[in-house]
């Protein structure tokens, strides 16, 4: 598999303080890909020595297989988290300017940006200035901004904070579209829950070190445990049947609903293999729910930060 | 690369020129600064204006002709009243003050009892010159004593005045040192102020970046010395904009006002021969008019097309040195009202400029506090521009000091542009706090 960015033992410090130590990542070509961790993590700092306004102290980065180059930040579209507009400044002028900036030329960049207007809906918004828009507005023209020059590498900090859920979902839309034509795609949030669908490889920073990378669907099969959430439809009692099933299986919580006559519980089985409960359960009662607990990132991330701890 | 460093400063010498406070600064201020000449000129010449009445109560038989009023001074004599009566009386006509010579003996002893009354304690200039009509008069007794008659004294009372030569012949004035430095001050203080006021565009270019969080999107295109760089000379460019436009009207009404004058100047001095008769009668005046013809012709000498170039060369070295810094100012805050400490360390040296400036170098040109301060790099773009009205070599600057002074110039702009250029890559991404001087030394090693 072709790689877009391969990171190498990359470190960097402030001063004193250590933002990255021996980050190596590999993101595919093509694919989103979610880097994942607290603030403060080290993932915006990351972030910025791809983009070249800091460089790594230590440590290789690769783009599309030759070393990071000046000329690469033409193939990087970057929308950061702390992003803004030259409030004064028009905003047909000031998408211009800095898409001639990231080098296309005037005509280029006119005839892309009106496509886009277009497709987003602002294009009577030419000869507004900034100031004059809604913050959503303001994001709209950011997000063109970022994607106009067509960039292979597309990163995105915290790309949802600051949209309303409206213009969040013309954005994702948008970005899924991006990766339809071939882009890929880095997100970097520490609001795991919004990317996660998202994301088909994630890399979970931590305190300056990355502590799991993969693919998201592998990821998940390893840390599932075996819980099971079941619903089941109950005519007796529901406490006889539970205290039942618990003398035979790992029950870890139950709730009954006497009014709609449910029961809810969740099991831990010993394997993956679950054809044994589904044959003792049918027996009993009506199954209307049977599905696999899969942990969340921010599962995962909270589990894999846990047991590192008290591996130290 | 270039050609991203060409839109930065386009866009940064638009969004300058755009502006509508820049408009109105280039229309304005010419007027504001014609119009605090005409009120100094008024004020000064209120103050200039302002007679002082003081009675005289003559009592002897001396000093009778002496007191004649002159510009700020008018005598009324008083006669056949006491002392008391006199007081009361130059008091109550609001005079400034009684001036009373008693009777008695001879010239010296009335002069030794001769009385000032003020109401408070009186102006110099007032004392200075009644005490030399005592002086003179005093003079000439002693000197008829010794058998000097008043024809003799009045030949040794001409006043004399030493003629002024450069070494080349060129005959010097009076005062054209003052004059020349005074001009190339107006200069100086022409760049210490577009360096206070474009230094503080920059700046706030800067907060403004950070404020409104473009700068990331920014840099994530160009580097950040470019972004400074662009930053600096577009500003800079607005700048000479506006230079240039107040250069251009001001010379446009100087030629408009010499060809008006021009025919005036001609019909005083020129070759009409003037009735012989009168020629002896004139002479005074002629030789007051040669006079200001040649502090006209040391004024119209001056080398203008080497003071407006000079000029040039140090507002664009001095203002980059100066605007580097006040960018970095602006990377370091957040906001405006925190730059204050870090601006008056910048501000000092201008200070320092213009008034060793004005100290140094009206007293004299060429001396070492001048020649020092003309070369040391922060101070130079003011204190060299006081001291070029003379002149290039013999007499003026010498050569090798102006150029040393650029170089120097030079060399600090690289040194000082490299350090700002580090606090500003770092200072621009970093929010919330301000930072000290401590750390602002910790990020130059990041």
């Amino acid at each position: 598999m072709d790689h877009i960015l391969v990171a190498k033992n990359v470190s960097k410090s402030y001063g004193n303080h250590k933002a990255l130590s021996n980050i190596s990542l590999e993101i595919p070509e093509n694919c989103i890909y979610g880097l994942l961790g607290p603030n403060g993590a080290g993932k915006t700092s990351f972030i910025r020595i791809i983009n070249q306004i800091t460089h790594q102290d230590a440590g290789e980065i690769f783009f599309n297989g030759t070393p990071l180059a000046p000329d690469h930040i033409a193939l990087i579209g970057y929308l950061p988290e702390e992003r803004g507009l030259y409030k004064s400044m028009k905003v047909g002028e000031q998408a211009l300017y800095l898409a001639q900036l990231k080098g296309l030329s005037k005509s280029e960049a006119k005839k892309r940006l009106k496509y886009w207007f277009d497709r987003l809906d602002i294009g009577d918004w030419w000869n507004k200035k900034i100031q004059e828009l809604s913050k959503g507005m303001a994001q709209k023209v950011q997000f063109i901004v970022t994607v106009l020059h067509e960039p292979k590498l597309l990163i995105f900090d915290e790309p949802f904070s600051g949209f309303d859920p409206i213009n969040a979902n013309i954005i994702k839309d948008e970005i899924i579209e991006l990766k339809k034509k071939g882009a890929s795609i880095i997100f970097s949030t520490h609001r795991m829950e919004s990317v996660e669908e998202l994301c088909e490889y994630i890399a979970l920073i931590h305190k300056s070190e990355k502590i799991l990378d993969g693919k998201l669907s592998d990821i998940k099969k390893a840390y599932k445990n075996n819980i099971f959430n079941v619903g089941l439809q109950i005519q007796q009692d529901g406490e006889a049947l539970i205290r039942t099933l618990g003398e035979k299986f790992n029950i870890i919580s139950s709730n009954i609903d006497l009014l709609e006559k449910q029961l809810d519980f969740k099991v831990q089985l010993p394997s993956s293999h679950t054809s044994e409960i589904l044959a003792e359960l049918s027996k009993v009662a009506n199954v209307n729910r049977f599905e696999e607990t899969i942990p969340s990132a921010s599962d995962i991330f909270i589990q894999t930060v846990n047991s590192k701890d008290n591996g130290k | 690369m270039g050609s991203k460093l060409g839109l930065i400063i386009k866009r940064e010498y638009l969004a300058k020129v755009r502006n509508r406070s820049f408009i109105v600064m280039t229309i304005l201020s010419p007027l504001l600064i014609v119009g605090m000449i005409v009120l100094i000129a008024y004020l000064a010449k209120i103050n200039d204006d302002e007679v002082r009445v003081v009675s005289v109560l003559n009592e002897s038989n001396y000093f009778d002709e002496g007191f004649i009023s002159t510009r700020n001074i008018s005598y009324v004599y008083l006669d056949q009243i006491s002392l008391e009566a006199a007081k009361d009386s130059t008091a109550s006509m609001g005079y400034y003050g009684l001036l009373h010579i008693p009777s008695g003996g001879s010239i010296e002893n009335v002069a030794r009892q001769a009385h000032l009354y003020t109401k408070d304690n009186p102006n110099t200039s007032v004392t200075q010159q009644l005490e030399d009509i005592f002086q003179k008069q005093l003079r000439q007794d002693r000197l008829g004593k010794l058998g000097v008659s008043s024809d003799q004294f009045s030949e040794v009372e001409k006043p004399f005045g030493l003629n002024l030569s450069t070494f080349e012949g060129e005959k010097s004035l009076k005062g054209i040192n003052e004059i020349k430095a005074f001009i190339g001050g107006g200069f100086g203080y022409a760049i210490m102020m577009f360096i206070i006021i474009y230094g503080g565009f920059v700046m706030r270019s800067v907060i403004e970046e950070k404020t409104s969080r473009i700068i990331e999107v920014i840099i994530s295109s160009v580097k950040p010395f470019q972004l400074m760089l662009g930053k600096i000379i577009g500003t800079s460019l607005a700048g000479i904009t506006q230079f240039a436009i107040w250069i251009i009207s001001a010379s446009i009404l100087l030629m408009l006002a010499v060809l008006l004058l021009g025919l005036d100047l001609g019909a005083m001095t020129g070759d009409t021969p003037l009735p012989q008769e009168t020629m002896g009668g004139m002479s005074q005046f002629s030789s007051m008019d040669s006079e200001m013809m040649m502090y006209a012709k040391e004024v119209f000498d001056i080398p203008w097309g080497l003071l407006i170039v000079s000029f040039f060369v140090y507002f664009v070295l001095g203002y980059l040195i100066y605007s580097s810094i006040y960018a970095a100012i602006g990377a370091a805050v957040d906001n405006e009202t925190d730059t204050q400490q870090f601006i008056f360390p910048i501000i000092m040296p201008l200070m320092l400029g213009i008034y060793v400036g004005f100290f140094s170098v009206f007293s004299n040109p060429n001396g070492p506090i001048a020649v020092a301060f003309s070369l040391f790099p922060l101070t130079s773009p003011i204190v060299m521009l006081m001291r070029l009205p003379g002149g290039i070599g013999q007499g003026g600057v010498p050569l090798w000091q102006l150029l040393l002074s650029i170089s120097l110039l030079i060399v600090t702009f690289l040194g000082i542009v490299s350090l700002a250029a580090k606090i500003y890559r770092v200072g621009i991404l970093m929010y919330g706090k301000k930072p000290t001087y401590k750390e602002l030394i910790k990020w130059l090693r990041y």
